[in-house]
């Protein structure tokens, strides 16, 4: 019985297994990224990034049909042109980051959609926006696990500056370092996930595993490595559950991934055990000093 | 006089405007100066031309210090960031283990020294969002010490701070002059700084005075400092003073 429900799917059908690996491999990845996402108060500013891959794999889309190299590398090309575009439109002028940002998006997102629809049809626009978590061929697999490596092993290099140009980007400066270049090595990890996310989830949801579950850890723990470790567990968690109910309820995965990730969320929300709904209304008698 | 700081004609600008105005003076070596003057006069301006920070910037400034520490505003430090007390501090050994190497045995001991130093034993493991401003204050000064600066800069040290942690700070301070340390130090308690510094600057975006602290904050100069920071001309047209590079 629960080896039906838990084991047969994977056993049984390949293109299971494939979108599990996929999905596990994104998780890790990208619920590592998240937490600086969030940290760095870019949450937003990340939809933005997503969004912006859009005119870029539809001009690969346009040149190479369905192919997922010639889309990965337009998306990946069109993320870090807006990363670096909108970064210097800030620095250069008045303007905030975040307003830049939006800017760029906009014009990406209109550009995007303008483009596929020289060519391909509202399906080839939903696969493109939505992704097709169960259409995952071996090419695919190799690009998203080896971002997922290239990911984790970035983050690590990257670590330490990262947080502290975070927390407290003055001291860096003053220690000589440059903060800005380990903010543009962060953006281009952030793009090349969500250029790996982005045929198993679209470009729309793949922010989902990425943040849902950074966003839910900070509800349980108080430091950037603690964080992590509690976000990606939380995410291939998600990513299995949300494939095994898709495959039983006969439900699209992707947006049951994110929906299970967000159910994750909500239930920090509620139960965290700081600054959740519950630690706000319970009221234990206060402490002696 | 050694000096530790030299200034020699420095103008810093933001979009054009003089936030700090053909200043030039020098700073003791191994002594405690005060930079005082009235908000908008360029303080922090002077402190950030100094670390390198300023975005445009006229005239010189000769510094000879290896190891600058620098104590920012608290406005400019993420105080709800997930960091533990621990790790703030052991940040100050950056210039030995850099963004990539390896702490010590012995900066790991030193940090935990260094804490206790501030009072703030047991406090390790927490997170900085729990403490208050004076006990962050004090985190930033155990940062300081690790450091090990020939130059300390210090911006508005004690702003908010109650009387119990300003005089165990203080303490501190009086320790780097010890130590032979310059110490710099933006403040705002004009009695404070004649009970404890004995060089001061007087600043309203020009200089109005620079030497010892009883004859800079002379009732006199005091008024000349306001009146001038006060005067602010929106439509000013190009400055015509000369930057001259000589002393």
């Amino acid at each position: 019985m629960l080896y039906d429900i838990l084991i047969a799917p994977f056993a049984d059908f390949g293109f299971m297994r494939r979108a599990l690996v996929a999905s596990l491999a994104l998780s890790v990845g990208g619920a590592s990224i998240g937490v600086f996402l969030i940290l760095r108060r870019m949450s937003l500013m990340g939809d933005a990034l997503a969004h912006s891959l859009l005119p870029g794999a539809a001009l690969g889309f346009l040149l190479g049909g369905l192919s997922l190299p010639a889309m990965s590398l337009g998306g990946f090309v069109a993320g870090i042109a807006t990363a670096l575009v909108s970064a210097a439109v800030a620095r250069f002028t008045a303007m905030r980051e975040d307003a830049s940002f939006a800017a760029a998006y906009l014009t990406s997102l209109a550009l995007g959609v303008l483009i596929i629809s020289l060519k391909g049809s509202a399906v080839d626009l939903m696969n493109i926006l939505f992704g097709a978590i169960l259409a995952v061929d071996d090419t695919a697999l190799f690009l998203v696990v080896g971002a997922a490596t290239l990911t984790l092993v970035g983050l690590a290099a990257i670590y330490r500056p990262l947080v502290v140009e975070c927390f407290n980007p003055g001291f860096l400066a003053a220690m000589g370092v440059k903060g800005a270049l380990y903010h543009y090595l962060f953006l281009a990890l952030a793009v090349l996930n969500m250029v790996a996310a982005f045929q198993a989830l679209g470009t729309l949801m793949a922010l989902g595993l990425m943040l849902l579950p950074a966003v839910a850890s900070s509800f349980w723990a108080r430091e950037v490595w603690s964080m992590t470790l509690i976000a990606v567990p939380m995410a291939l968690l998600s990513s299995a559950i949300g494939l095994i109910v898709s495959f039983h309820a006969g439900l699209p995965s992707g947006p049951v991934i994110v929906l299970v990730a967000s159910l994750g969320f909500l239930g920090s929300l509620l139960f965290g055990i700081r600054a959740s709904v519950r630690a706000r209304l319970s009221h234990p008698a206060h402490l002696r000093g | 006089m050694n000096a530790a700081l030299k200034l020699v004609d420095l103008t810093v600008s933001y979009d054009r405007h003089p936030a700090v105005h053909h200043v030039s003076a020098e700073i003791p070596a191994g002594e405690m100066t005060a930079i005082v003057g009235p908000n908008g006069a360029g303080k922090s301006t002077l402190l950030k031309a100094l670390l390198g920070l300023a975005p445009h910037i006229e005239g010189r400034i000769e510094c000879p210090a290896k190891r600058i520490a620098y104590l920012p505003q608290q406005a400019e430090v993420d105080r709800s960031f997930p960091i533990s007390v621990f790790d703030t501090v052991l940040l100050g050994r950056w210039s030995r283990f850099g963004g990539f190497g390896e702490a010590k045995p012995v900066d790991i001991h030193d940090a935990q020294h260094a804490i206790a130093a501030v009072g703030l034993a047991g406090f390790e493991r927490r997170p900085i969002d729990t403490l208050s401003v004076g006990q962050f204050q004090r985190v930033l000064f155990a940062r300081l010490l690790l450091q090990d600066a020939d130059l300390v800069l210090l911006d508005e040290p004690f702003a908010a701070i109650d009387a119990k942690t300003v005089a165990d700070l203080m303490a501190l301070i009086q320790r780097w002059r010890a130590e032979k340390r310059t110490v710099v130090c933006v403040l705002h308690d004009l009695d404070q700084v004649r009970r404890e510094f004995p060089n001061s600057l007087l600043l309203a975006r020009e200089l109005v005075d620079a030497g010892p602290t009883l004859r800079v904050l002379s009732a006199e100069n005091l008024l000349r400092a306001r009146a001038m920071a006060e005067a602010w001309d929106e439509h000013a047209g190009a400055c015509d003073v000369p930057v001259r590079l000589s002393a």
